[in-house]
């Protein structure tokens, strides 16, 4: 997926003027946080699970190695197979070398965010693969022709109208004078149409959310079950998952699971938890004939060791854009690439280069709300400004920011030059601003007053004012 | 002075901001009277410039060390340093430690300023366990919580147990007061338009109070949003909204300056 995320404020501007957009995000800014802080509110160790969930995927991140590899002989002795990318490119050509040689035609896919990232969608078409996906949101942005706004509500940038709309074009097929003005109703078609291609597809492909080195298990949560059906029914099953999925073992998993579905929804657990070890053994009733996982690094190993390496913990809650107030005026599809928000304002950087991702890190006001909602306790803001600071020593800023900010540094290191045109500016700004009390207009700060009043100073600095009036009689 | 008598009033710098510096020097004679009310004895130490925030937060960590440096230099000798602001006092208090790691010199003196620093009604209320008294503000008031006061320092019911002594002042609970305003600093001159749309929400929640006068403990923020409320009430004839720092309200010295974008 090529990346837009170095035009994220004229795509931002984009997001703010549009309405369908504007009135989902506004439904969504109060929904996800009132349920989290419903299900938090019922679970008085919450935050004690929260450090559990750190410390187990702080100690996964300093023995990464020898659990992925515990991880491989699991699969293997289970009769599965574990191939290792370590780009998107080798990542699709696996995927399409296991379709190629089970000749298939349909493939059905659970959401996952990693095919995203490795653009998979786009190569199996390009070599005459039908990808279906079967997560209702994945499904409608796939009608659209769209990529996910959000890691786990793709379709959240869409209000119900827009989605009828879409159905009654892709299901023409279908009695005109059908009512779908309710979700259920939309619910029932896509279900009707899925149905059948379930049974079609040769292979089922599903992301992981974790991947269980004791038992060689992978682990997907859902609510619709699609995964379910994506994964038992076809003859192979596909597992896409990055390396940092890792967890210990099956503890490990269900410690973590406690804290993942109540930061992204609110519920206790998603509807469906599925654990899949291995294909189908002899005697099984059902089950994928072949298991295949690939494991993605795509640059995550060399987060290993810096300063980066924390956000390698995150579980893809989407509690830090769901509480994020840029995400909620914006939307994701502003931040140009896969991960929107502050995980994606960290996680884009770390992946495609910062210099192709320059203004998610500065995208944020610092208000620290993704970091006290974050259930792995990362610390997002600290690590995007990290990379303003990498920004900072390659120049990747404007020049306009860079000579503005040297200024005013340069400036406030000399305190009586400082003091000198401080007194200045501020008796001008004052008396300029002493009729109406604020600005309509200020050349240099245009984009403030294009929308907002300045507000002018009272004229006098507190410093000056304080020498005279201790000066003046040793008190106030 | 008698060293009991030292220990009995503890020496308090008081560390303006630059914005308090410059837009509005009447908060920090609030700030000042208050600390003074509460026991101590105030000093404004000479060349207060900037904390060195805006530098930290666009990635220049050099000239952010540098101004940590002087400020640490300029407020280690007293007892304790008290910041008008959740903003700059986090700085001080989070963040000089972090930003000197390294430095085996100022690494320990960052840690003494840092340990003795807070923000103004943190200090007010929890340190000196100041009750506002003969203060009268009539009226319905509002309030926003400043992201780095709330979440870095933890400063939420300090203010309001502060207003609570004020004589004739009703605190109207903010919805949403937790959320930020969209100032963060550069980013309000980065993005302007999302910093709007932030503010237009934040100054739709304001007006849906009902309240005629809105407090926070930073100037940014009250910049932003007084900034917004006026031309609100210009644009689309809205509501007029007095914004003011809590200082002013809490030290009873509203009537020395009209509210922040307001002309006398």
């Amino acid at each position: 997926m090529l990346a837009t995320s170095n035009e994220f404020r004229a795509n931002a501007r984009v997001g703010l003027a549009n309405p369908t957009l504007q009135s989902a995000l506004g439904k969504m800014k109060v929904g996800f946080p009132t349920k989290r802080a419903e299900a938090v509110a019922k679970l008085p160790e919450f935050d004690a699970l929260r450090d559990q969930a750190r410390d187990i995927k702080n100690h996964v991140l300093e023995n990464i190695d020898w659990y992925l590899e515990r991880f491989e002989r699991r699969v293997t002795e289970a009769g599965g197979h574990v191939h290792w990318a370590r780009t998107p490119e080798e990542a699709r050509e696996i995927v399409l070398g296991i379709c190629r040689r089970l000749g298939a035609r349909t493939v059905t896919k659970g959401k996952s965010m990693i095919a995203e990232e490795i653009g998979l969608n786009a190569h199996l078409e390009k070599h005459a693969i039908e990808p279906v996906e079967t997560d209702l949101g994945e499904y409608i942005i796939q009608l659209r022709n769209e990529s996910p706004s959000h890691i786990i509500a793709p379709a959240v940038h869409l209000t119900k109208d827009a989605i009828e709309a879409d159905f009654r074009r892709a299901h023409s097929h279908l009695d005109a004078r059908r009512d779908l003005t309710e979700p259920q109703s939309l619910v029932a078609e896509a279900r009707g149409i899925l149905r059948k291609r379930y049974f079609e597809a040769d292979v089922g492909i599903t992301g992981a959310n974790f991947l269980v080195a004791e038992t060689g298990s992978s682990v997907i949560v859902t609510n619709e079950g699609n995964g379910d059906l994506t994964q038992l029914l076809p003859k192979a099953h596909v597992v896409l998952a990055s390396l940092e999925k890792i967890v210990p073992t099956l503890e490990d998993a269900s410690t973590i699971l406690r804290v993942l579905a109540r930061s992204a929804t609110g519920q206790e657990m998603s509807v469906y938890t599925t654990f899949s070890t291995g294909p189908k053994r002899p005697g099984d009733l059902d089950g994928p004939g072949e298991y295949h996982v690939v494991l993605l690094d795509n640059g995550r190993s060399a987060l290993l060791g810096t300063e980066f390496q924390e956000i390698l913990r995150c579980i893809r809650c989407g509690a830090c854009m769901n509480h994020c107030p840029v995400y909620g005026a914006v939307g994701g599809h502003a931040y140009g690439w896969v991960y929107p928000g502050p995980m994606g304002a960290v996680l884009t950087p770390s992946l495609i280069g910062v210099e192709n991702a320059k203004p998610l890190p500065n995208a944020s006001t610092f208000c620290g709300k993704c970091e006290s909602v974050c259930p792995m306790r990362i610390p997002l803001p600290k690590m995007m400004r990290h990379y303003r600071a990498r920004e900072w020593e390659r120049r990747l800023g404007t020049r306009v920011s860079r000579l503005a900010l040297g200024a005013w540094a340069w400036a406030a290191r000399r305190p009586a030059l400082y003091r000198f045109a401080a007194a200045r500016a501020m008796s001008a700004l004052g008396w300029l601003g002493r009729r109406h009390g604020s600005f309509f207009n200020l050349p240099l700060a245009s984009g403030w007053t294009a929308t907002r009043e300045f507000p002018a100073p009272q004229g006098r600095t507190f410093q000056d004012l304080w020498r005279e009036r201790r000066r003046a009689g040793g008190g106030r | 002075m008698s060293d009991t008598q030292t220990r009995a009033r503890p020496r308090v710098g008081l560390f303006a901001t630059c914005l308090v510096d410059l837009f509005r020097p009447s908060v920090g004679f609030a700030a000042a009277k208050l600390i003074e009310d509460s026991g101590c004895d105030v000093e404004v130490p000479e060349g207060q410039t900037c904390c060195g925030q805006p530098a930290f937060n666009s990635g220049d960590n050099a000239d952010a060390a540098e101004l940590a440096r002087r400020a640490i230099a300029m407020l280690e000798g007293y007892d304790y340093v008290v910041v008008p602001s959740g903003s700059c006092g986090g700085m001080i208090r989070e963040h000089y430690p972090e930003l000197l790691a390294g430095d085996r010199e100022w690494a320990p003196r960052a840690r003494h300023v840092a340990a003795r620093t807070w923000e103004l009604t943190a200090f007010l209320h929890e340190v000196r366990g100041l009750r506002i008294e003969g203060v009268r503000h009539d009226g319905v008031v509002t309030y926003h919580d400043s992201c780095s006061g709330l979440r870095e320092l933890g400063v939420k019911a300090q203010p309001r147990a502060l207003l609570a002594g004020v004589a004739g002042a009703t605190l109207k609970e903010l919805p949403g007061a937790e959320t930020c305003c969209g100032f963060g600093g550069t980013f309000c001159v980065k993005y302007p338009e999302v910093s709007d749309k932030m503010v237009s929400e934040k100054a739709a929640d304001i007006l849906a109070t009902g309240a005629g006068t809105l407090l926070a403990g930073d100037m940014g923020c009250l910049m932003n949003m007084a900034g917004k409320l006026k031309r609100m009430a210009m644009e689309q004839g809205a509501r007029p909204v007095a914004v003011r720092h809590v200082a002013e309200v809490l030290a009873g010295m509203e009537q020395d300056a009209p509210p922040i974008g307001e002309s006398k």
